[in-house]
C-alpha cells in the first residue's frame, strides 16, 4: 500500500525529533576526543584521549572517582530494592487489601510532588532525628556522641530513601501493567496440579514476569544513577553523588574534561540499558524456544 | 486459602512499600508542614508555633501592588516557563506519538522507534543539559554557522544561559513524559472508530479533532501533570541552563536551606505544593467534565 503524504511529513518530523534528542549528546562525545589545545567547542584541534587522561587523574579539588563509585554502588542497591519491593507490592495489589487505594495514591503522589519538597522533607526529618540522637546520647552520658556524632544522614540512609521515593512508583506502575495482562489461569493450573504458593511463584509467575523485572531494574539503576534534585538537600555531609558533583562542575570546569566525564557517564548508562535489553531478549527467546519444544 | 488469610498475605507483601513510602515520603511531607509554622534563629529550629515564615514569604507583597514582589515575580516566571514547556512538549509529544501509533504499522518497528525515544530518558539529565553548551554557546556551532552564512554579524547572546536555553532543555528532557502516556492512550483506540469516521465522510483533521484527541485526553492529562509538576519544582535545569541567573521557587527553597532557614524553606514548599495541587486539580477536572458531557 502506498504511504499517504501525511506519513512522510510526520516521518520527517520524527526524524528531526530524534536528531534533537541525540544530536547534542553526540556532539559532546565527539568533543571529548578534542586535542590537548582544543576548547569547549568546534573546531576540533586534533584527536586525542588527552581529556580522558586528565579525567583519570581527577578533576580539580573534587574526588570524582569516589563520587563515581558511590553513585554506582548506590545505584545497584536502589536497583535491587526497587525490583524486590515492587514485585512484592505488585503481587499484593492483585488482591484487595485494606488501604490499597491509599497506598496507590501515596505512590503516585511520590512521583508528582516536586522533588525539592521531598528533598527538604527528608533533610528536615534527619535534622530532627540528629537532634534527638544527640540529646539521647548526651542524656546517657556516652562521650562519643558529644565528640564525634555529626549526622545520621548519608548515602545509605537519607540518600537511599530519597532515591526510593522516586524509583518505587515507577516500579509499581510497571508491575501494574504486567499483572493487568497476566493470565491467572497459569496459576490456577499450577494450583490444580498441587503446587504450593511458593512453587507457583517460583516456577510459573517468576519466569513469565522476569523480563519486566529486568525493566524495573533498569529504571531503578538509571533513575538513581542520574538523580540530582531529590538527593540535593538530603545527603548531608560532603558525600555527594556523581550527578550532584556534575551539577557543581558545570559552573567551574571550562575545558573538555567535563565532556569526557559526560561521555563516560553516558557510556555507563548505555552499557546498562544495552545489557538490560539484551537480557530481556534472551529471556523472551528462551521462553519461545521452550514453547516450541512442547 | 481463605479470604482473610489471602488479604493478610497481601498486607505482608505490600508492607515494604508501605513502610518505605511512609518513612521517606509521607512523614517528611508532614514534617515540612509542621516545621513551616515553627520559629528559627541563626543556628537552630525552635518548636514554637508562629505565622512568621508565611508572613516573610509574602512580605510587602500586598503593599507593593500593582508592583510585583519577589515571591509573586518568581511564581509568575515559573508559571510562564510551565505554560511554554507544556505547550511545546504537548505539541511535539502528541505529533511523535501520533506518528508512532498510527503511521508505523509493524509492531517491531513501533517497539524500536519507541525505544529510540525513551533511551535518552535513561541517561543523565545533567549531561544532557551540558551537551547544549557546544551548540548554543557564543562560539558554538549555531553561532558559527549563522555568522558564516552571513545571517548575523555578531554571536547571538540569547541562545545560552537564557530563558530560551532553559525552555529548550526542558523540552529536550521531558517530552518523553508526554509521548509515553499519549502513545499508550492512542494504542487503545479502536481502529474501527477511525474507519467509521472516514466512512461517515470526516476529513483527516475532523477525525483527529473529534475522535483521536478526545480519546487521548487521559494520556494528555497524565503527561501534562508530569511536565507541569516537574517544571514547577525545578531548580537544577533552570540553574544550569539559566547560568544560575534565573529565579525559580525550587531555587529559593534550596538557597534558604543552604542558609539553614528550614522553617522558611518549608513555608515556601507548602505554598509550592498548594499551587501544584491546584493545577493538578484543575487539569483532572478538565477530563472528568468531558466524560460527563
Amino acid at each position: 500500500m502506498r504511504r499517504p503524504p501525511a506519513f512522510w511529513l510526520l516521518a520527517g518530523f520524527f526524524a528531526l525529533f530524534v536528531l534533537f534528542l541525540y544530536g547534542p549528546v553526540i556532539t559532546i562525545v565527539v568533543l571529548s576526543f578534542q586535542g590537548p589545545s582544543g576548547g569547549l567547542t568546534f573546531p576540533m584541534q586534533g584527536l586525542s584521549l588527552h581529556w580522558f587522561g586528565r579525567l583519570w587523574e581527577g578533576v580539580g579539588v573534587v574526588d570524582i572517582w569516589a563520587a563515581f563509585g558511590r553513585s554506582f554502588r548506590l545505584g545497584i542497591v536502589v536497583m535491587v530494592l526497587t525490583v524486590l519491593v515492587s514485585l512484592a507490592a505488585g503481587y499484593a495489589f492483585r488482591r484487595r487489601f485494606p488501604g490499597s487505594g491509599l497506598v496507590f495514591y501515596a505512590a503516585v503522589a511520590s512521583l508528582i510532588v516536586p522533588s525539592i519538597v521531598v528533598s527538604l522533607g527528608i533533610a528536615v526529618m534527619f535534622r530532627l532525628l540528629d537532634l534527638g540522637v544527640a540529646s539521647v546520647g548526651e542524656w546517657l552520658g556516652i562521650e562519643w556522641f558529644a565528640d564525634s556524632f555529626t549526622t545520621t544522614a548519608g548515602i545509605y540512609t537519607s540518600g537511599l530513601g530519597a532515591h526510593l521515593t522516586w524509583t518505587l512508583p515507577f516500579g509499581l506502575l510497571i508491575m501494574f501493567a504486567v499483572f493487568n495482562r497476566f493470565d491467572g489461569r497459569f496459576e490456577e493450573a499450577a494450583r490444580d496440579l498441587g503446587a504450593t504458593p511458593w512453587q507457583t511463584f517460583r516456577h510459573v509467575v517468576l519466569p513469565i514476569v522476569a523480563p519486566s523485572l529486568i525493566g524495573i531494574g533498569l529504571f531503578g539503576f538509571t533513575l538513581s544513577w542520574d538523580e540530582a534534585a531529590r538527593s540535593s538537600q538530603a545527603l548531608g555531609g560532603d558525600q555527594n553523588t556523581l550527578p550532584l558533583e556534575l551539577t557543581g562542575l558545570t559552573t567551574t570546569v571550562t575545558n573538555p574534561e567535563i565532556y569526557a566525564l559526560g561521555s563516560l557517564t553516558t557510556g555507563v548508562s548505555f552499557a546498562v540499558i544495552l545489557s538490560a535489553l539484551l537480557t530481556i531478549r534472551a529471556l523472551r527467546n528462551r521462553a519461545a524456544a521452550l514453547r516450541a519444544k512442547e | 486459602m481463605s479470604r482473610v488469610a489471602s488479604s493478610r498475605a497481601a498486607l505482608w507483601q505490600a508492607a515494604p512499600l508501605v513502610v518505605l513510602l511512609a518513612v521517606f515520603f509521607v512523614l517528611p511531607l508532614v514534617l515540612v508542614v509542621v516545621v513551616s509554622v515553627w520559629d528559627y534563629n541563626d543556628y537552630a529550629i525552635l518548636p514554637d508555633v508562629t505565622p512568621r515564615n508565611y508572613r516573610d514569604v509574602f512580605e510587602g507583597c500586598l503593599v507593593a501592588l500593582p508592583e510585583l514582589c519577589v515571591t509573586f515575580k518568581t511564581y509568575l516566571s515559573t508559571l510562564k516557563f510551565c505554560l511554554m514547556v507544556w505547550l511545546s512538549t504537548l505539541l511535539i509529544g502528541f505529533t511523535v506519538a501520533y506518528f508512532l501509533a498510527f503511521h508505523v504499522r509493524s509492531l517491531g518497528w513501533q517497539v524500536v522507534l519507541f525505544l529510540v525515544c525513551t533511551i535518552p530518558f535513561w541517561t543523565s539529565n545533567v549531561i544532557r543539559m551540558i551537551s547544549w553548551i557546544p551548540l548554543l554557546g557564543r562560539n558554538g556551532v549555531i553561532n558559527q554557522w549563522l555568522q558564516q552564512a552571513g545571517i548575523t554579524d555578531a554571536p547571538l547572546e540569547w541562545l545560552l544561559f537564557s530563558d530560551f536555553s532553559v525552555l529548550l532543555a526542558f523540552v529536550h528532557l521531558y517530552t518523553m513524559f508526554m509521548i509515553v502516556p499519549i502513545f499508550n492512550s492512542m494504542t487503545r483506540i479502536d481502529r474501527s472508530l477511525l474507519e467509521a469516521a472516514y466512512d461517515a465522510g470526516a476529513s483527516g483533521w475532523q477525525t483527529l479533532w473529534n475522535v483521536v484527541i478526545p480519546l487521548c485526553k487521559p494520556g494528555i492529562v497524565i503527561g501534562s501533570i508530569f511536565v507541569v509538576t516537574i517544571v514547577m519544582g525545578d531548580f537544577v535545569t533552570i540553574g544550569v541552563m539559566g547560568g544560575q541567573q534565573i529565579a525559580s521557587i525550587g531555587k529559593i527553597i534550596s538557597v534558604q536551606m543552604s542558609y539553614l532557614q528550614f522553617p522558611l524553606a518549608a513555608a515556601n514548599a507548602v505554598i509550592l505544593l498548594a499551587v501544584v495541587m491546584m493545577i493538578i486539580w484543575a487539569m483532572t477536572r478538565a477530563v472528568d467534565i468531558r466524560r460527563e458531557l
